[in-house]
């Protein structure tokens, strides 16, 4: 580790201010727009569903934006440099899952609720308990997911301006989520996230441009060059491998089908992109705007072809060992084919890409307690003085950021922390994604389904991850992900809840009510005029 | 600022005279319609009645057979790949075109599949969106 940092060192500090200088650019654009949202972010629709006024391309791009963290663009490239083809397959299952988001769940969300998922759970079904336990998993997926990102954060700025400390990049960007979203509310973070997505696209495109450069264009070339990798092996050896070959990180074939149901279900629960449906005039731009983000989301995973292999057949696993490890694959590949106004572009890209997504989870985590448990739970769905949902959103999302603070720094930037990210996707798909499903299309279900579903998807998805490989060493269960466990149990619970529990004629009545609005739009949330 | 009053509670957001959903600041007129949310909308409609029409059941009938197969298919599709790679790795290392192997081929079909199942959707969905509109035109005499 010191040798890898000494030749970071040795880096021109040229080109940490150039890097510097784009970041401030970007958080300087950031903060005009945030300015601007302040002063129309005034009311609740206002506030947290940007007045529902977002259009169907803008909000593609935004969905795309808090969908594409960081995880995403520097883990995805760094796992193809080292590990080839399983890295890639990661890529799949991001795309597929909006599949779910368009055809089960945005329009339907967006026809029946307001501003979170629990608005669907509780239209018919006792508000209290399921909004308390909607809530409840709305903040554990947001809270884990941010840390994730944070802890991310601290590393990779390290890495990248090496003047910069880990607590220093921890506080700077939980400073900053948090003045996006406590002044310039849903309006100002999803033209961050507008922004950060029209970077990323671009960043990867040049990227990849540059890549297929060096190879005349040729794909025939490109694909011969990962056929054969030469690397370092274990034993001190060099060793060529065929990096389109499969299984070189996935031994147990169970563990990638396991983190493919977490995806494939867990987007379409995942509270920060659902709550961007809420942003849009109508379930018809809802649909728009998925299938917006599902063409930037495609392309940008193709591209993960380009500049993950083409790090791993330019640069190779041996160089990036020794410059920064996987995280650092697409910058240091940016260095070699672009020099280092592209490397600080490509750098300043990431930070933008990390900045966007906790602000994304950010609102949702305050979303979620102001509307739900504070004035719904707490205060029986009345607002005791007006303007105190927004205000106490507010409040929670200063809380929120200090919280995550503090806990990135006292974690510390060694922890590793990639299991969180997935525990996100886990609980969303085993807690969430069942109940949306049962409240929308199952007559019967009722109040005990709901929490009992919440629960028990929320409880197994966290006590599979820890007693899994990623916490323990002899590990009780054998898989990183729980998800081919805990989903259908998170189904189970939800189903056996609504049989044992009580029949609730209320629920049942109101299920003609809530499908005519869910399937035809009639009375859904409207704009808010100009 | 209008937070002078000192009988409403300071809040901290400028205010520019954009008009707003829940009026914060001390309107008490009654909501024009744009304003109304949907929880005040409860009565808009009779929802029984709705929900019971033929026109309306067809509706609930054509999604689903969409919406079920669809959900079906691309779920198959999609843990094909993760299941032929991982337990059939020999057959999937096989080259078809230079270096690139079935394996790549069908990692990479994966997104045409999601692509050409949402424009599919996004065809049939408008054809929903107008049996929609027809049943609430067929309530509202």
């Amino acid at each position: 580790m010191s040798f890898s940092m000494s030749l970071i060192a040795q880096a021109p500090a040229q080109q940490s201010n150039v890097a510097l200088l784009m970041f401030l650019g970007f958080v300087a654009a950031t903060l005009v727009i945030t300015y601007f949202s302040a002063k129309k972010s005034t009311g609740s629709s206002a506030y947290f569903a940007a007045g529902r006024r977002i259009t169907g391309w803008q909000n593609g791009l935004a969905v795309a934006g808090d969908y594409m963290s960081a995880a995403s663009f520097l883990g995805i490239a760094g796992m193809i440099a080292f590990n080839g083809y399983d890295g890639f397959m990661y890529s799949v299952g991001f795309l597929v899952a909006y599949l779910t988001v368009l055809i089960i769940v945005a329009e339907p969300l967006r026809n029946a609720g307001k501003y979170t998922m629990a608005d669907v759970l509780a239209y018919r079904l006792k508000p209290r308990p399921v909004r308390a336990m909607a809530s409840l998993s709305t903040l554990t997926v947001s809270i884990f997911y941010m840390i994730a990102q944070m802890v991310g954060a601290g590393t990779l700025v390290r890495q990248l301006l090496p003047g910069v400390s880990y607590e220093m990049a921890v506080i700077g960007v939980g400073v900053l989520m948090v003045v996006y979203v406590v002044f310039g509310g849903m309006l100002a973070t999803t033209w961050v996230q507008i922004i950060k997505a029209v970077l990323l696209m671009s960043g990867s495109f040049f990227l990849s441009i540059l890549v297929m450069a060096k190879f005349d264009f040729s794909f025939t070339d490109f694909f011969r060059s990962i056929s054969a990798v030469t690397f370092t092996g274990a034993n001190g050896a060099p060793v060529t491998q065929n990096f389109l070959t499969p299984g070189l990180l996935f031994k147990n074939p169970l563990d990638q089908i396991s983190l493919g149901l977490a995806l494939v279900f867990g987007t379409a629960g995942l509270p920060h992109i659902l709550i961007r449906f809420y942003t849009v005039p109508d379930a018809k731009t809802a649909r728009a705007s998925v299938v917006w983000a599902m063409i930037l989301i495609g392309l940008f995973y193709i591209m993960t072809t380009f500049f993950g292999f083409g790090a791993a057949s330019l640069l190779g696993p041996d160089y990036l060992k020794l410059h920064g490890g996987t995280n650092m694959a697409a910058p240091e590949l940016a260095r070699l084919l672009g020099g280092e106004v592209f490397f600080a572009f490509i750098s300043a890209v990431a930070f933008a890409t990390i900045l966007a997504v906790v602000a994304g989870l950010t609102i949702s985590a305050s979303t979620s307690f102001a509307h739900d448990f504070f004035t719904n739970v707490i205060h029986h769905g009345k607002e005791q003085r007006p303007g105190e949902e927004v205000r106490v959103a507010r409040i929670t999302a200063f809380v929120v950021g200090a919280l995550a603070i503090i806990i990135a720094i006292v974690l510390g930037p060694s922890v590793n922390v990639a299991f969180l990210v997935g525990l996100a996707f886990a609980v969303a798909a085993s807690a969430n994604l069942p109940v949306i499903i049962f409240s929308l299309f199952w007559k019967r279900f009722n109040t005990t389904g709901a929490v009992c579903g919440l629960g028990v998807g929320l409880l197994s998805s966290i006590v599979l991850i820890l007693i899994s490989p990623d916490f323990m060493k002899e590990p009780l269960f054998p898989l990183k992900n729980p998800g081919i466990v805990s989903i259908p149990l998170g189904f189970l619970g939800a189903f056996l809840g609504a049989l044992i529990g009580r029949s609730e004629p209320d629920a049942e009545a109101k299920f003609a009510e809530l499908s005519v609005r869910a399937n035809t739009g009639l009375g859904a949330e409207k704009a808010v005029a100009d | 600022m209008a937070a002078g009053d000192g009988n409403t509670p300071r809040d901290p957001t400028p205010i520019v005279g954009a008009q707003t959903d829940v009026a914060p600041l001390g309107r008490s007129a009654a909501k024009p319609p744009h304003e109304r949310t949907a929880d005040e909308e409860r009565k808009v409609a009779d929802w029984n009645a709705i929900y019971a029409a033929p026109a309306f059941q067809a509706l609930l009938k054509a999604k689903r057979r969409f919406i079920i197969p669809a959900t079906i298919f691309f779920v198959i599709y999609y843990f094909a790949l993760p299941y032929l790679v991982g337990y059939h790795t020999e057959m999937m290392q096989r080259k078809v075109w230079g270096e690139m192997n079935w394996a790549y081929l069908f990692a990479l079909s994966q997104f045409f599949m999601a692509w050409i199942l949402a424009g599919f959707y996004v065809v049939v969905a408008a054809g929903w969106d107008r049996k929609a509109a027809a049943v609430l035109a067929s309530f509202r005499k």
